[in-house]
């Protein structure tokens, strides 16, 4: 199969998977929405962790999206769903182009850190910043589409899950020709050895940056999608345990398909749906031993059940997000 | 007289009370192969180190066909055409040998890295294949580097260094884990790897046997300072160097 | 003056019980290398158990100052039985994996701990007052306090002596300081390293628990107090060295002056003032003030 091919076949995917949208009842069309959207900031997360680098404060670009988006909302009244996550992306772009620079610098515990101490900074500010709410936050309106308002809540609930699920795909998409591109090459080998990297000529912080800014790209994105599906922004967005969250979705995932990403952001939101509807307060403890359960069986995540370990001559090798120590001399 | 290659004055550096370099003067002209030996500690890698901008020196100054390195990293010290091999080889270890030199050829040209041709595209695998070849390791393309053995990888390692073509070529005890009979097939190899055996080469190395067969010139290293400089017949009669180096074996 | 003061007690009285967590957070991660997030777990636990306490020996018309000793004494029996338990049981399986692992590890026991503490307890505050008002209230220049609230103040030094007597004057305590430098060569030289490990991270659950116990009788006791209380004694142990003693001590007072100036003077800076001072120290000093490690960098 050409690249071309390839390609064309992913985009029918999404189109199917929106199709697919109008057949399966609500409760599966919010809760594929929802997954859509933390599989987007999941997967930036695994972008970015291919470089060694394991983000655990996305929360600052995702609050930074959603309180963009949420702000433009209000003062110009931009309501249009498309224009929202595109201005989420670039909300968390442009703090990642800023930020990215500065700690590029920094590696492993460090990195990770770094970014949960950033993130925190920014929920401690916007808790204490009464204009925005303080920690109550504020609601905002239903969002349209093209300038179309949808006024019945299944229509708009499905013109949700399409925004989300095509804006989710086409990441997908672009991280798959990324990861197999001369950037996610050198990427890995940044992950590898980013003393050698240098001594190639490239710089390696500049390799980190790059998948950085990527990561807040999404992240800002997810904001804006989970903006428009609670309908409602608050601080919580940047709290270290939203942040964790979405890193869970990632380490489940592992790092060697991006469909690995989508399922294990379903897998969550099911796990959480089912522990909610059957036994109240008992998600979090189902998630624990689940993640416990993956450590144990599944070191390279849920991408490892299907992608076999014998590689095609030209596809980068399986990565663990979690690497075994002692791997790399 | 043309300009060295690469040209040193007065180098020196301490780390605590060790003293690493003590006003190390060094011209180098074009082609010469020159071997650097002494014992563990004497400054060999501390001089390559510096030479390639991974070290800053404390005091003196090193030139690259005259121009100044100044404070440059090791990337920009690369991007002017000096190019190294390490002792104990520096790969990717859970990339194959063929990404291992296509990260090293893509690093090589002049174009930014893109984010969207595939890895091996713009002849970037072709070269690697090609470099692989130079040194007997295509049957290893596609294997991870991490099931490779010691003095294969040196050779990956020799090979990333050479995806630049560079100027100056420093290798870091290029034979040592490679068996006694591979030594001299490796050697050869490498030498003529490099612009079929005109480049400018500098290796650190502790098998004198090597160093009387490849080497122009010898310099010797003792604790931080240049013991010896001249042709290896000369250097490795010398009576301090066999004292304080080869331990009187020749 | 009496401004200035009011900082400094309420900054010293923060400062420690935050001391007393970030102890036992520094201590398993000097010791065994591992960043504990589920460490505000066990403080919450601490502190519900402490209520149960409290409550039961009322209930019984038992003497405040019994039902104080009884309360500190079983928590710590309590939490070092579920740190041995845990270590043991849970985290030795994946020793010798990458760092993240473990991290990720603790992760999924906090996550198991918040749903396990809401199952037992509920979720609703409870409360554990009865001990608050055993040192009475004291005036002290003008100033009108808690008697408990001060009295923490010796207490957390009392710990911390004792931490750090045990620590640099118990043979015990001078074979844990070697792992924390080389756990190989200290299993090369013999040392009983799971022995180690196992005391370790048992002490820093008590450690853990009992900041809960202490604090229970002045808060009130509610889901969301692991959450809060593990950023903060991370912000802390980052700050002042990971795995360094003096560090945590020096982290506390940083971060309970912090709190308390903002309190008084800046009350917006409160809450991020704490993580900006993380950020910086990461940036700068990513050790910490303390900690002899550097940070690899380009």
């Amino acid at each position: 199969m050409t690249r071309s091919t390839y390609l064309f076949s992913l985009v029918c995917l999404i189109i199917a998977a929106v199709l697919f949208g109008r057949v399966i009842p609500a409760w599966t069309l919010s809760l594929a929405t929802v997954a859509a959207s933390n599989a987007l900031i999941a997967l930036g997360i695994v972008v970015l962790s291919r470089t060694g680098n394991v983000s655990f404060g996305q929360g600052l670009f995702f609050a930074a999206g959603g309180y963009g988006v949420a702000l433009l909302a209000h003062s110009w009244g931009i309501t249009d769903a498309v224009l929202q996550v595109v201005i989420g992306a670039v909300c968390g772009g442009v703090l990642g182009l800023i930020i990215g620079p500065l700690i590029a610098r920094y590696t492993g515990i460090f990195f990770g850190m770094l970014t949960l101490a950033l993130s925190m900074v920014l929920y401690g500010a916007l808790v204490k910043t009464t204009v925005l709410g303080g920690s109550d936050g504020f609601n905002v309106g239903r969002p349209t589409l093209f300038g179309t308002a949808f006024t019945d809540p299944r229509d708009a609930d499905f013109m949700l899950y399409a925004v989300s699920v095509v804006a989710t795909g086409l990441a997908g998409i672009a991280a798959t020709v990324f990861f197999r591109s001369q950037l996610g090459l050198m990427s890995l080998a940044v992950r590898e050895n980013n003393l050698r990297v240098e001594y190639l000529g490239t710089s390696a912080n500049r390799i980190v940056t790059i998948n950085f800014v990527i990561a807040a790209i999404f992240a800002g994105a997810s904001g804006a999608l989970s903006l428009m599906a609670q309908r409602h922004i608050d601080p919580q967005f940047a709290y270290w345990t939203t942040s964790g969250e979405f890193v869970f979705i990632a380490i489940l995932a592992g790092s060697q398909s991006v469909a690995a990403v989508f399922v294990a952001s379903l897998a969550l939101e099911l796990v959480r749906s089912f522990s909610n509807l059957y036994l109240p307060n008992t998600w979090q403890l189902v998630l624990g031993l689940f993640l416990l359960a993956v450590i144990l069986f599944l070191p390279r995540g849920i991408g490892s059940l299907w992608t076999s370990a014998k590689r095609k001559p030209n596809e980068p090798p399986p990565s663990p997000v979690i690497v075994e120590k002692g791997s790399a001399t | 007289m043309t300009t060295p290659v690469l040209s040193v004055h007065g180098l020196g550096k301490r780390f605590g009370a060790v003293v690493a370099a003590d006003n190390i003067n060094i011209d180098i002209p074009a082609g010469q192969k020159v071997s650097l030996i002494g014992a563990n500690g004497a400054g060999k890698t501390t001089f390559v180190n510096m030479v390639t901008g991974y070290t800053k020196p404390d005091s003196g100054q090193i030139n690259l066909d005259g121009s100044p390195l100044g404070k440059r990293s090791p990337r920009d010290v690369a991007k002017l055409g000096i190019s190294r091999s390490f002792q104990i080889p520096q790969l990717f270890i859970e990339l194959s040998t063929a990404e291992n030199l296509t990260v090293a050829v893509s690093s090589a040209t002049d174009r930014p890295l893109s984010g969207v041709a595939p890895a091996e595209a713009n002849g970037c695998r072709d070269q690697a294949l090609a470099l692989l070849d130079r040194f007997g390791l295509a049957a290893h393309a596609d294997r991870p580097v991490s099931e490779l053995a010691g003095g294969v990888r040196k050779l990956v390692d020799i090979a990333m260094a050479l995806a630049r073509r560079p100027k100056l070529l420093l290798l870091d005890e290029p034979t040592s884990g490679v068996s006694a009979e591979e030594k001299f097939a490796t050697m050869d190899r490498v030498i003529h790897a490099v612009s079929g055996g005109a480049a400018t080469i500098v290796f650190v190395e502790h098998d004198m046997d090597i160093v009387s067969k490849y080497a122009d010139r010898v310099v010797a290293f003792y604790n931080g300072r240049i013991l010896a400089d001249g042709i290896p017949d000369q250097v490795l009669k010398d009576a301090e160097v066999r004292r304080y180096v080869t331990g009187g074996a020749r | 003056m009496n401004f200035f003061l009011t900082i400094i007690l309420d900054g010293l009285i923060e400062a420690s019980w935050l001391f007393i967590v970030a102890l036992g957070l520094t201590l398993v991660f000097g010791v065994l290398k591992i960043l504990n997030i589920a460490h505000g777990s066990f403080y919450a636990l601490g502190a519900y158990l402490a209520a149960t306490a409290v409550t039961f020996v009322a209930a019984r018309g038992l003497p405040p100052a019994l039902g104080f000793v009884v309360m500190l004494v079983s928590v710590a029996i309590i939490a070092a039985l579920i740190g041995l338990v845990l270590e043991r049981g849970l985290l030795k399986m994946f020793y010798g994996r990458d760092e993240v692992v473990l991290l990720l590890v603790t992760y999924a026991v906090f996550l198991m701990l918040e749903d396990i503490t809401k199952l037992i307890w509920g979720v609703n505050p409870i409360y554990a007052n009865q001990p608050y008002e055993l040192f009475g209230n004291v005036e002290f220049a003008g100033l009108f306090y808690v008697g408990y609230d001060l009295a923490l103040i010796p207490m957390s030094i009392a710990i911390g002596l004792a931490v750090w007597f045990g620590l640099n004057r118990t043979v015990t305590g001078k074979i844990v300081s070697a792992v924390i430098h080389n756990a190989e060569m200290s299993a090369s030289m013999g040392v009983r390293i799971n022995r180690v490990y196992a005391i370790a991270f048992a002490v820093g659950v008590l450690l853990a628990a009992l900041a809960g116990a202490l604090t229970a009788p002045k808060i009130s006791v509610q889901p969301g107090l692991s959450s809060e209380v593990i950023i903060l004694s991370f912000a802390i142990v980052v700050i002042g060295g990971l795995g360094s003693v003096e560090g945590a001590a020096v982290g506390a007072i940083l971060v309970g002056m912090a709190r308390a100036a903002s309190v008084h003077l800046l009350p917006q800076a409160e809450l991020f003032m704490i993580y900006l001072i993380m950020a910086a120290v990461l940036m700068f000093k990513p050790e910490g003030l303390f900690r002899r490690e550097t940070a690899r960098r380009i």
